[in-house]
């Protein structure tokens, strides 16, 4: 009969992890890259895009692979729907930079290589955010943002 | 407190009869001091003596009475005005008169009832307290001495594990246990968390103790909760399988036993919060409520208990059994 005085620390038992658990791949793999900014367009026309590539191994993405081509208003997109139809709270995008849109600038303005840098350090980390939250991952906006070719934008709102 | 110099006034002091042997506790007051005051429990007696010492030897005090009581109170911060006593025990010490010198009164409160255990909390306090009055035309003369009473649990009969499978769907699974649902002040936590399903990059574990204290009744329900401990637990990223232990020392931290419902007045209630935080400071938690309770100091019982058992070895059955019935009628009369 152990002594009621001193407290059994000892650990609870536990199954031992399969070793394929251990060493294998995690379930949790999700990356996405922005990169590759190209400016398409010319004169007042001109706007830039960004490759997004995802690759994962989340079994709620058709595509463990994907690429697409995305614009800063697509983004914002993305931000407006699921404001409007999730419950999540939706990281910040960067900027929206409309003092460089002004003409009469010093500089390129939006077209500025230190600005589309800082802006594509800004999609990716937003991107990233929030493709990894559990509840993003239920809306069709996200899935057709990261996997369709293109946005279609009369789409029906919806869970996945 | 008497502002007219003229008449006579007195000083009035409470003396416990064991004040040398009675143990002292501390309690923390409103403003969150720590001081020590005699501790008490239910069904002790409470007596001792009231010295009323003459501030002008010579002169006569004339009163309408002396008397001691023993109240036990709640107080609810949002409504100070209204003292509800749950204990008020009276003992009249002098009839109406006049003392011509400094005297000593005795007083004995037998067997007192003291059903809850002192609390000072966030919006509401529980006291005991003795209180002394030479009751007088225009200004009462009294003194109050509070003290301390906790209420002491055995080990419950039932004791079972908390072990339960949570999740969000298709993202995280876990199943967590911890060892008991009633836990002693001093006790150990003992846990698991095992790993059923990880599709979220989790950063780190924390276990934490929330304490929630509920005052009010019906629509006027306020729950004040405090977060009394953090825990960490795992560092890094589990994978499916993994099993993270845990082992939590109550002894640390400042906590008071589980109060359901005190007097129908309010509540203090602790809670486990398992809380896992993703790469993107995302938290996921799950609370469940554990029972505290305090255990009796049984230090001397054990001691004259396992002196009885320890003759066993040496003098043979007969002698052990008479041992052991007088240990046994040792700790029926503590």
């Amino acid at each position: 009969m152990s002594d009621p005085t001193v407290a059994d620390t000892r650990r609870l038992n536990s199954k031992p992890q399969d070793l394929t658990d251990a060493y294998g791949p995690p379930s949790n793999f999700l990356e996405i890259d922005v990169y590759d900014p190209q400016t398409v367009g010319v004169g007042r026309n001109r706007f830039t895009t960004y490759e997004v590539r995802m690759r994962t191994n989340l079994p709620i993405f058709k595509l463990k692979d994907s690429v697409v081509r995305r614009r800063y208003s697509d983004f914002e997109w993305l931000k407006n729907e699921l404001e409007r139809d999730s419950k999540i709270v939706v990281p910040p995008l960067p900027g929206k930079a409309l003092k460089r849109q002004l003409p009469f600038r010093g500089d390129e303005g939006i077209f500025e290589e230190a600005f589309i840098e800082e802006r594509r350090v800004g999609l990716e980390q937003f991107i990233n955010r929030l493709a990894g939250h559990p509840l993003a991952q239920n809306e069709r906006c996200l899935h057709m943002f990261l996997q369709d070719e293109s946005i279609d934008r009369n789409y029906i709102p919806g869970k996945v | 407190m008497s502002f007219f110099s003229f008449g006579q006034s007195a000083e009035i002091d409470i003396v416990l009869n064991d004040a040398e042997t009675r143990k002292k506790a501390e309690h923390k007051t409103e403003d969150g001091k720590k001081d020590n005051y005699f501790l008490f429990y239910d069904g002790e007696t409470v007596s001792g003596k009231i010295n009323v010492t003459l501030k002008n030897p010579g002169k006569r005090l004339e009163h309408q009475g002396i008397k001691i009581e023993f109240i036990g109170q709640i107080e609810l911060y949002y409504d100070r005005g209204n003292h509800h006593e749950f204990v008020s025990l009276v003992k009249d010490l002098a009839r109406p008169g006049e003392l011509t010198q400094s005297q000593t009164f005795d007083f004995e409160f037998t067997h007192v009832e003291k059903p809850y255990e002192s609390y000072t909390g966030q919006n509401v306090k529980l006291r005991y307290f003795l209180r002394a009055t030479v009751s007088r035309r225009l200004n009462d003369i009294s003194k109050e001495m509070e003290i301390v009473v906790h209420t002491l649990s055995t080990y419950p009969e039932l004791n079972s594990s908390i072990k339960m499978e949570v999740g969000i769907e298709d993202c995280l699974h876990i199943e967590f246990e911890y060892n008991k649902s009633k836990y002693h002040l001093k006790d150990v936590i003992v846990g698991k968390i095992y790993f059923l399903l990880v599709r979220i990059k989790i950063r780190h574990m924390e276990i934490d103790i929330i304490k929630r204290e509920t005052t009010g009744t019906g629509p006027n329900v306020y729950h004040e909760n405090d977060t009394i401990a953090k825990y960490e637990i795992m560092d890094g990223a589990p994978v499916r399988g993994e099993s993270i232990p845990i082992r939590l020392f109550l002894a640390g931290y400042e906590m008071t036993p589980t109060m359901r419902d005190i007097n129908k007045k309010y509540s203090v209630r602790y809670y486990l919060n398992l809380v896992l935080i993703d790469e993107e400071e995302r938290r996921y938690f799950k609370q469940q409520e554990i029972t505290l309770w305090r255990k009796g100091d049984i230090m001397r019982k054990s001691m004259s208990h396992q002196a009885a058992i320890a003759s066993q070895r040496f003098e043979g059955s007969s002698s052990a059994e008479k041992a052991l019935a007088q240990a046994q009628a040792k700790e029926q009369e503590q």
